[in-house]
């Protein structure tokens, strides 16, 4: 997969690009994770699945989606023709399921990519724990290998003790490029009520407050594997995408920033050109720590 | 085709309190004009000088124009305090007009219900109906006098009635005690704190009323992305408040 820019969209925060058309020129982004999508359809958790937090917010979704039969049939016809990368996230229960809607979505030549997700801490089958062990991320990302024959990425959860074997076992199972990270397994209570705010009690912590570790994990996965990182975790800003980039990242991806400013991927695609200009950067691969 | 969405800075030319609990934020574009909005639309306002304001704050609208934008905002947290305390002159980032309004394909006799804050999106909505021909009536309720908001505003659209808490103002007790709900309308719809709208449905299925409510269910993106403020509804299980919504025929949803 080749982008026009380094700047992406993270999955579950920019539906499939179109709600946000009216706002963004599309075709400026490097590309579009649309949301994570299943063999069946999902209806998600129920009602609140959102808090807000310090510089950030806990969501519980739960990949509410309508599943990989209705992606081909009603929305990949709509987004086809934006002019820029597209990238399918895809989510399971069992590792046949993951391998299942690959091989639905493989026919569908407008789609540059599928980001293998073992990251989402939002259900309560599979989800996360594929990607808490090194067996686990094994098993989903070589049969998801045999399924598809494009570019392969996989989304990586920062919930491990050591995310670089993690991120190891996805190349060694044939993954293309690894995307870090996903939400940090959080949880807020309303004091008066004396309750979690969340009907799944926990959920996933994502915005600025998780940058600094976000930041931290890219730079030692990049050090510990050979494919390409994509790095994404907090950024509200071109700043802050090119400290992913100055850390060992080739591209980033934004995410909770988009509910903010829905402009903001743009604003940091020129930022990242201006930086590069100002610093004599020439290409994206030589923005580096000195 | 529906308006498109704009994010847009706006200039506070006045930032009215009313009580110690609510302000009237009256806000112009810097420039050009203010797209068109529907009544019970919503925007989502970034919150300057809010150190632990993160999301935009849907705001309903209270009054829109050409060239104006009215919010009136609730002292609820620390996000729609800072937006209270704004001064005159100060910008504020706007992203509109969100979200499906209350119809207006209406007949006969309607009933307006707004509770507390929730008046707000009522008296476009008077208007708009007024205007086609409906036979329009408010019914405000709150907690005190305090609470009742902008009523001469409403009385000089159309006959208006109150029912506050304490008794201090109009009707003594809950909208839904108030005699006028007896009446036979023909169309209620209703914004305001969810027990008060979950009653006022229940009245209306009870008496095979035409109800819409409008919900303020938790939000992010305000654009049906992140799917955090969805409402589980008969029809197509959860759907997005901020995009299929706020306003939901009461057919629609579950309670």
């Amino acid at each position: 997969m080749c982008l026009k820019n380094p700047v992406m969209t993270a999955s579950g925060t920019y539906g499939f690009g179109e709600e946000y058309a009216d706002l963004v020129d599309l075709s400026r982004l490097g590309g579009i994770v649309v949301k994570g999508t299943t063999l069946e359809p999902r209806q998600g958790n129920p009602y609140p699945r959102m808090v807000e937090t310090p510089s950030g917010m806990i969501n519980a979704v739960g990949l509410q989606n309508k599943g990989v039969d209705y992606l081909v049939e009603h929305i990949y016809p709509r987004i086809k023709d934006l002019d820029t990368a597209l990238v399918v996230n895809v989510s399971g229960r069992t590792v046949e399921d993951y391998a299942t809607v690959c091989e639905r979505l493989r026919p569908l030549d407008k789609i540059a990519a599928v980001e293998i997700n073992i990251s989402c801490p939002n259900v309560k089958q599979g989800g996360m724990s594929w990607g808490t062990t090194t067996a686990g991320c094994e098993s989903v990302v070589s049969a998801c290998r045999r399924a598809w024959d494009r570019t392969m990425i996989v989304k990586l959860t920062p919930n491990v003790t050591d995310i670089t074997e993690i991120a190891r076992a996805a190349e060694a199972a044939g993954a293309d490029s690894v995307s870090l990270v996903n939400t940090f397994l959080g949880m807020a209570i309303d004091v008066e009520r004396r309750r979690p705010y969340l009907s799944t009690i926990t959920g996933g912590l994502s915005g600025a407050a998780i940058r600094p570790i976000a930041v931290r994990m890219v730079w030692q996965v990049a050090q510990a594997v050979k494919v390409p990182v994509i790095g994404l975790g907090g950024i509200m800003n071109g700043r802050d995408a090119v400290e992913f980039l100055l850390a060992g990242a080739t591209a980033v991806q934004i995410g909770t920033a988009n509910f903010i400013d829905p402009q903001v991927t743009v604003k940091a695609i020129d930022f990242i050109s201006n930086y590069m200009e100002r610093h004599g950067i020439e290409r994206i691969s030589d923005i580096r720590m000195v | 085709m529906p308006t498109m969405k704009q994010i847009i800075d706006f200039e506070v030319t006045e930032c009215a309190q009313m009580g110690p609990n609510y302000a009237l934020l009256r806000l112009r574009p810097t420039r050009g004009d203010m797209p068109g909005i529907e009544p019970g639309q919503f925007v989502q306002v970034e919150v300057p000088n809010s150190k632990t304001t993160y999301l935009r704050r849907p705001i309903s609208v209270n009054y829109a124009d050409r060239h104006e934008l009215w919010l009136l905002v609730r002292r609820a947290g620390d996000g729609t305090n800072a937006l209270c305390n704004l001064n005159e002159g100060a910008r504020l980032n706007i992203m509109l007009p969100l979200g499906h309004g209350f119809s207006t394909d209406v007949r006969g006799r309607a009933l307006l219900v707004g509770g507390g804050v929730g008046v707000a999106p009522l008296r476009m909505l008077g208007r708009r109906l007024l205007a086609q021909g409906v036979e329009v009536e408010f019914l405000l309720g709150a907690r005190t006098s305090a609470d009742v908001l902008q009523l001469d505003l409403f009385r000089q659209t159309a006959e208006t009635h109150v029912a506050t808490e304490d008794g201090s103002w109009g009707h003594k007790g809950l909208v839904t005690e108030h005699p006028i709900l007896q009446e036979p309308w023909d169309h209620i719809a209703c914004c305001g704190p969810m027990p008060m709208m979950r009653a006022v449905a229940a009245i209306a299925r009870e008496r095979g009323i035409d109800c819409e409510v409008s919900l303020e269910n938790v939000m992010a993106c305000g654009l049906g992305a992140c799917l955090c403020c969805v409402e589980d509804t008969a029809d197509k299980g959860n759907v997005c408040v901020c995009q299929e919504g706020p306003v939901f025929n009461i057919k629609r949803l579950k309670w």
